[in-house]
């Protein structure tokens, strides 16, 4: 309802100074979480039009459902431990003992290189079965969402080794919250995706 | 420990050193945003040179001989997507966002200055390799600029290997470009105003930027799945949108794809985009009309909703770009309805700029007249948009120049006035100098009468049923002379405003130099980017303390006040008694000669 409050404001007859040092209406939050949440609204715009492209492509006659690896069931174990630990160093990050931080936020983005080494993994295994990428719709578009989905997950670990790089050379736990937070936000953004990606390709 | 607002946060800003970190790799919005805008200003005049190119193969079919049908289809394309996506897109976003923005919200910077430089130079980047195809292979794609499948990927079209190719990689890179510049200007909007300065206290500019920003981070995604999934049937020979086909009796490896889908994805973009140019213009146009009748914006809280309700429904208005591409007839009907709907807010924004003016203290200075000069291609612009938004006026005009002359018009000429008014407008405060007035003023006649002379028989040729995107129209029953002769006129007049740019260029560079030196607030307006301490803003744009906001931006000819406008910094309590060093009355009517 302040966003109906916010745009019915006669601003013409209200004169002096209204709300404090805070814009009125900014978020309470760090600006670099608001920009996050906005590309995150972005990547599940760009998701989202892939599948319903998939939903689209796969009406018509030419489409051949592909029975997916059995790897990625591992494959998904292994981004939903990630997204664990890294909540994990989120939530040591907000307490007062910091402990274990470094293992949770570095065994965090370890898991995710593990996702990522799973899905090349299947890649090789459908490769080998004679599934190229041009053989049929239904394996581009598994090579196409794989693909799209960990070139989000490289650019989060990009983001995660500067962190990591900075808690391992002694740099306090603090320095590093915002950039944990971020992280642990993403990456359960990333599971999410993948979570759907993965029903609606093994699904079809 | 005391608060420090986002828009104060001095660590934030980076502190150039050196010649190179304050003009080349600089994070000062400033010098970004006029970085942006000369790249997308000469990458401009690339496609207006195609253009001037095409139009003498077209009025002159036998005589110049400049190109041949490819390089046509070639010159066609480029133009089209880099007017569109290369300049407008650019110029509105990335010069006037980024100068505008963080000194409109009374800010020091963006709030991530470091991704706004990154944003720049991924930007020249996407523009270099769109040149690139230029010098390769074939030379560009000559698939049109809509891109579509499968013909852009056939061997029959000119840039069929690398061109595009090069085009698609240029995209999906000028859109990871936008996305850091577009969260720039969105977070700064959101959290980085200066005290006081509520959202419905911030001028229509930032609000037009603003709601097109959040367009463009919505609606680029669906050109960037489109582009990755053509890479794929480009490269990889997969079939997403390339159908069976039999090139030159040989079957090509692609089968079942479906260019339909490349369609849908490329309008999902493709509409939003015209209210991506269309937004900031709108904006723009309505703070300078404003200043310039000494008048307030009328309904700025409606312009406020008029922008977003745009906004809101430039997002399923798209399929009426594919009436002949075969759909169903309620699909074509809701679209149809959907594109009247919009005209609705699109056309009490208009009403509402002409009623700004009425009864104004009207200044007749040049930003004045491109402005006025927009209202009046943005209304003939508009128009014709409702006769094309009907499936039933559609079909027969569609791919004929009516075609043509509608867009051109409310995206093509619209937006460029808006653009040559806020340069106009702005440059005393981004220069520290005046412009020529004489001369802008007959920059704009040329411009004005002469777009006029090459669109308005436009609409009369696609009437007649004169195909677009054709080299020669050659003998036909029903093209008769006179239309080659209309085409021909059509052509010196598009010689004619190509040439007369040339004035503005000049202006804007002697000036430079040699122009009179400006007033901090030579128009007398009231928002906060006209009332810094100097004239360039300095690195941080404010002085030691951040301004504070009293009003909103429109407090002009205020009955009671001692002077015809309010600054947004001036408190209640000292507007009647403010100093006159930026407002003299005399001096102000002088310059209503400029």
């Amino acid at each position: 309802m302040s966003l109906l409050k916010t745009l019915g404001d006669k601003s013409w007859e209200r004169k002096g100074i209204i709300g404090g040092l805070k814009p009125v209406g900014a978020f309470d939050t760090a600006p670099e979480k608001v920009a996050l949440v906005f590309f995150l609204v972005v990547a599940s715009v760009v998701f989202s039009l892939f599948t319903v492209s998939y939903f689209i492509r796969m009406e018509l006659p030419d489409w051949t459902p592909l029975a997916d690896p059995a790897k990625l069931w591992l494959n998904t174990g292994l981004l939903a431990i990630s997204s664990v630990l890294f909540q994990w160093a989120r939530n040591i990050s907000s307490s007062t003992s910091t402990r274990n931080i470094k293992t949770a936020f570095i065994g965090g983005g370890v898991f995710a290189i593990l996702f990522i080494a799973g899905q090349l993994s299947a890649w090789q295994d459908l490769n080998n079965a004679g599934h190229y990428i041009a053989s049929n719709p239904a394996t581009s578009f598994f090579y196409l969402f794989t693909a799209v989905h960990a070139v989000h997950l490289l650019g989060g670990l990009w983001v995660w080794s500067k962190s990591s790089i900075k808690l391992l050379s002694g740099s306090e736990p603090k320095e590093v919250r915002l950039s944990i937070q971020l992280c642990t936000l993403y990456w359960h953004f990333l599971l999410i995706v993948w979570l759907v990606l993965f029903a609606v390709l093994s699904n079809t | 420990m005391a608060y420090v607002p986002l828009a104060d946060q001095e660590q934030e800003l980076h502190h150039p050193h050196s010649w190179v970190t304050k003009y080349v790799w600089s994070q000062d919005h400033k010098v970004i945003a006029i970085q942006y805008a000369v790249t997308a200003i000469a990458v401009g005049v690339v496609a207006l040179v195609l253009s001037l190119m095409m139009r003498m193969q077209l009025g002159f079919p036998e005589t110049f001989n400049l190109i041949d049908p490819s390089e046509y289809y070639q010159a066609v394309t480029m133009h089209g997507m880099i007017m569109v996506v290369y300049l407008l897109t650019a110029l509105f976003m990335g010069g006037f966002g980024n100068y505008l923005i963080p000194l409109m919200c009374g800010s020091r910077d963006m709030v991530f200055p470091f991704m706004n430089m990154l944003s720049y130079w991924v930007y020249l980047l996407s523009v270099l390799i769109l040149m690139a195809s230029f010098f390769v292979g074939e030379g560009p794609t000559g698939g049109g600029w809509t891109l579509y499948p499968p013909q852009t990927a056939l061997a029959g079209t000119p840039g069929h290997d690398s061109g595009i190719v090069l085009m698609l990689i240029s995209l999906a890179v000028f859109i990871v470009a936008f996305t850091m510049g577009g969260l720039n200007y969105v977070v700064t909007t959101l959290q980085s105003r200066c005290r006081g300065l509520t959202m419905m206290r911030l001028p229509l500019s930032v609000w037009g930027i603003f709601v097109a920003t959040c367009l463009a981070l919505f609606a680029f995604p669906a050109l960037l799945v489109a582009a990755i999934m053509m890479l794929f049937d480009t490269l990889l020979g997969t079939s997403f949108f390339m159908p069976a086909i039999i090139e030159s009796g040989t079957p090509l490896d692609h089968n079942g794809g479906s260019p339909v889908l490349f369609q849908h994805l490329f309008w999902f973009f493709g509409h939003p985009e015209v209210y991506i140019v269309a937004l900031p213009a709108f904006g723009l146009v309505s703070d300078v009309l404003s200043v310039h009748a000494r008048k307030n914006i009328f309904g700025y809280r409606m312009m406020v909703w008029a922008i977003i309700a745009i906004g809101a429904l430039s997002f399923i208005v798209w399929a009426h770009h594919m009436y002949v591409s075969g759909m169903h007839p309620y699909f074509g009907f809701f679209f149809a309805t959907t594109t009247l709907i919009i005209a609705v807010p699109t056309a009490l924004k208009v009403y509402n700029w002409v009623l700004t003016l009425y009864e104004g203290d009207i200044r007749l200075n040049a930003p004045m007249y491109f402005a006025i000069g927009f209202i009046f291609t943005f209304i003939h612009g508009g128009l014709t948009g409702l006769f094309l938004g009907n499936v039933v006026i559609d079909l027969p005009l569609s791919d004929t120049y009516f075609v043509v002359a509608h867009f051109h018009m409310v995206m093509g000429v619209s937006p460029v006035l808006v653009v040559f008014a806020a340069i106009y407008h702005w440059y005393p405060k981004i220069t520290g100098r005046m412009f020529h007035a004489g001369m802008a003023k007959l920059h704009f006649w040329c411009t004005f009468l002469g777009t006029y002379a090459i669109y308005l028989p436009m609409h009369y040729l696609g009437f007649l049923g004169v195909p677009r995107r054709y080299y020669a129209l050659g003998a036909t029953d029903f093209i008769p002379q006179s239309a080659q002769d209309l085409n021909t006129a059509i052509s010196i007049a598009a010689l004619f405003v190509g040439a007369s740019q040339l004035l503005f260029f000049i202006n804007m560079l002697w000036s430079l130099r040699n122009g009179k030196k400006a007033d901090p607030n030579p128009w007398g307006a009231a928002s906060l980017e006209w009332q810094t301490a100097e004239t360039p803003p300095i690195h941080g744009n404010w002085g030691a303390e951040l301004p504070t906001v009293y009003r909103w931006a429109y407090d002009y000819s205020v009955p009671g006040a001692h002077k015809d406008f309010i600054p947004q910094n001036t408190p209640e309590s000292v507007e009647t008694t403010v100093d006159e060093q930026h407002f003299d009355p005399d001096l102000d009517k002088s310059k209503a000669d400029l």
